[in-house]
């Protein structure tokens, strides 16, 4: 009897096994940019294999994060999955916003993910978000133009070699510029850079307190300098300068060097865009010497919603695009250097992608950025280029239009930094800092 | 001699009239010329105007990229359907105060006019929470009930004030000959207002049709219309020009050509009484 019981019951279990779960429709929200969009025309490979189908809500990068934080916020369940970045990952993991990416298959291998990308996107070890791309930032320069200046670069040049070399390539008369900067005013704009750039002078944003540093001589050097250099060898209205104006004037042979993110490697060397494409070099973000460099730490990643009907449909997902299989997928059908960087160990000890030109500079800078200890001096605070506190997207934003004033002549460096620091401490004494 | 002057003063009246109008229509004029370049020639300096290599690809990939239908189905379902509804409510608001005036009617003109003057963003976290409550989140009928909404004080103003310029007397006229209210609206007042109905309807199709900021924060998937469609296509980190003038000249086609198609009746409404 008992046999036949327990037969009875095995015989059941397996049944519930062999049955297939329910094919869902996921609802993803992600971003515009070249990988995610790749990823939208392979989806068919993840229904094939496992009946899901998915509907994409495909946004710019600034309405996409406003729309899913107020939507994660308000439990609005609009979201099965949503791309986020390492600054929301711990925040909203710490709110018990989103599901913990734990239990994910040993076949997974979770460990293979490159530590930098890991440790930023978990909160007390553990995993919430699965990074699909990572970047760093890091030098991308004009060969040519180097060697016209009798200069060489080295693949760890210090800032004060930078500056050098970009007043030597500047060639106004002409429209080329030793360097072109991000001057444009937002958290994830100029403040990006200049965050990152002000750890390598030694500059933070908080003590151990929470007492905002802008009243420091770091900071007063590290926006000295940037707006001396981009006045004598940088592109006119600098201080509206972003990501895409940047990409626009080095494509068009208009900068010397640009240091900005690595994902930009793929655009300045692709002939069919670029007119630069076979005279760009790599080297990492500039330091001073103090043992800090200026380059970040970014992730776009997936995540769960805490809530969602779907959750067990959704991590097949997640598990799907950001596999090895996947990348393996994407280079099947478009070749290595369109495959999503920045994620996995395994990718960089592959051959084939370590011909790609700029795969070892990228995983170079990657390797460099510490976001848990990012400054010369210690700091309360998790993030390289940002301060993974909720307050930080609202502050670093005022912050950088008083910067992109300064930039654009507007007023002096002593009197941006005073407004910064005022408006960050009241801000901070607001929010029970 | 005067007829010289006439003829030259008609010349720069029209030079001038040409060159505004050129001017105002630019951007759009440059947002078509845009998606008939390679990304490349989007970004050339110095800007290329005519003379570049014409490509149809980017409609191509856009088309490829996206269910270009559906976002046109969910804007026609939206904006038509709030401007419709908008008409209906407002057009016995409009008469009621144009011609049964009470003493509070200018102050419950101003007090609907107020409703416009507080940011959406302001009331969009209440609103995102009634949609929740009410299953309404990315719904056409939602987004039709809140377009309606706020155009609605638009509509009620600018009726109000075409049946204003309406005599008073050919209603009195009306119900002395019997007509019903019903009747006297429906066989009377509205014939007689069709053009600045008309253009009130046109005009709040298109503000319908380029509303971006509820459409983007009340939809996700199902109930997107062109204005999301516009927005998947927009990325600080990556030139996608060529592919967002494709993207925009797709999405506002529609509304361009009703407007080309209708502008005689635009202008006549637009216009109503401006001569008296």
């Amino acid at each position: 009897m008992i046999f036949h019981t327990r037969a009875l019951l095995g015989a059941c279990a397996v049944a519930a096994l062999c049955v297939p779960a329910t094919a869902e429709t996921l609802t993803i929200a992600t971003v515009n940019n070249g990988d995610m969009i790749r990823m939208q025309g392979l989806t068919q490979d993840f229904t094939d294999k496992t009946g899901h189908e998915v509907e994409w809500v495909t946004l710019e990068e600034n309405v996409l994060r406003q729309r899913v934080t107020q939507d994660i916020a308000a439990k609005g369940g609009q979201f099965d999955i949503m791309t986020i970045g390492m600054y929301e990952t711990p925040i909203w993991g710490k709110q018990d916003w989103l599901v913990a990416l734990d239990d994910l298959p040993d076949s997974y291998d979770a460990d293979d993910i490159l530590p930098a990308m890991r440790g930023g996107l978990s909160l007390d070890g553990k995993l919430y978000a699965a990074p699909f791309y990572g970047e760093s930032s890091m030098i991308m320069y004009r060969t040519d133009l180097m060697e016209k200046a009798g200069l060489e670069m080295p693949d760890a040049p210090t800032w004060e070699f930078v500056a050098d070399a970009a007043r030597k390539m500047t060639d106004k008369d002409n429209e080329i510029y030793g360097i072109c900067l991000r001057g444009k005013a937002g958290w994830g704009e100029n403040m990006a850079f200049l965050t990152a750039t002000g750890n390598a002078f030694g500059a933070r944003w908080f003590d151990m307190d929470w007492k905002p540093q802008f009243d420091s001589p770091q900071w007063k050097e590290t926006l000295s300098f940037y707006i001396d250099l981009l006045n004598e060898a940088g592109p006119p209205g600098a201080s509206t300068n972003g990501f895409n104006e940047n990409l626009s004037l080095f494509q068009q042979g208009k900068c010397g060097m640009w240091i900005d993110a690595t994902v930009a490697a793929s655009f300045v060397t692709n002939p069919d865009d670029s007119t630069v494409a076979d005279k760009v070099g790599f080297a990492l973000a500039p330091d001073t010497g103090l043992g800090k460099r200026g380059n970040w730490l970014w992730a776009w990643a997936l995540a769960i919603p805490a809530g969602t009907q779907k959750e067990a449909a959704a991590k097949q997902f997640i598990e799907w695009a950001t596999s090895k299989e996947y990348l393996e997928l994407v280079a099947s059908k478009e070749g290595w250097a369109n495959v999503p960087p920045g994620t996995r160990t395994s990718l960089y000890e592959n051959p084939e992608y370590a011909k790609v030109p700029f795969a070892k500079m990228t995983l170079d800078s990657i390797n460099s950025a510490d976001p848990t200890n990012p400054t010369v001096d210690p700091v309360p605070y998790i993030g390289v280029q940002f301060v993974a506190i909720p307050e930080f997207a609202g502050i670093a934003t005022q912050v950088g239009q008083e910067f992109s004033a300064a930039l654009a002549g507007q007023q002096t460096v002593d009197e941006a930094l005073a407004k910064a620091q005022t408006l960050t401490a009241e801000e901070m004494e607001a929010a029970g800092y | 001699m005067a007829r010289a002057v006439t003829n030259r003063r008609k010349a720069l009246n029209t030079l001038v009239a040409w060159s505004v109008g050129l001017l105002i229509f630019f951007p759009i004029l440059w947002t078509i010329l845009t998606s008939f370049k390679t990304e490349a020639q989007a970004i050339n300096d110095p800007p290329l105007f005519l003379f570049f290599d014409w490509t149809l690809e980017n409609y191509a990939v856009v088309q490829e990229r996206s269910d270009y239908m559906r976002f046109l189905w969910n804007s026609v379902i939206i904006a038509g359907g709030s401007t419709v509804i908008g008409i209906i409510i407002a057009v016995p608001a409009a008469w009621s105060m144009a011609f049964v005036p009470s003493k509070r009617t200018k102050d419950i003109l101003l007090w609907m006019l107020s409703t416009k003057m507080l940011p959406a963003v302001g009331v969009l976290y209440p609103i995102y929470l009634l949609f929740i409550e009410l299953g309404l989140l990315d719904t056409r009928i939602g987004l039709t009930i809140v377009l309606m909404l706020i155009n609605l004080p638009i509509i009620v103003w600018m009726l109000y004030t075409y049946f204003k310029e309406i005599p008073g007397e050919i209603l009195e006229a009306a119900r002395m000959d019997g007509a019903a209210l019903k009747e006297e609206i429906l066989y009377i007042l509205t014939p007689m207002a069709v053009p600045g109905i008309a253009s009130t309807l046109l005009l709040n199709i298109i503000l319908a049709w380029n509303e971006a900021f509820w459409t983007l924060n009340l939809t996700a998937a199902k109930a997107a219309p062109l204005t999301a469609f516009i927005a998947s296509y927009s990325s600080p980190e990556g030139l996608f020009y060529a592919k967002l003038s494709a993207a925009s000249t797709m999405a506002i086609a529609p509304i361009l050509i009703l407007g080309w198609f209708s502008q005689k009746q635009l202008v006549r409404g637009l216009t109503f009484g401006a001569v008296k």
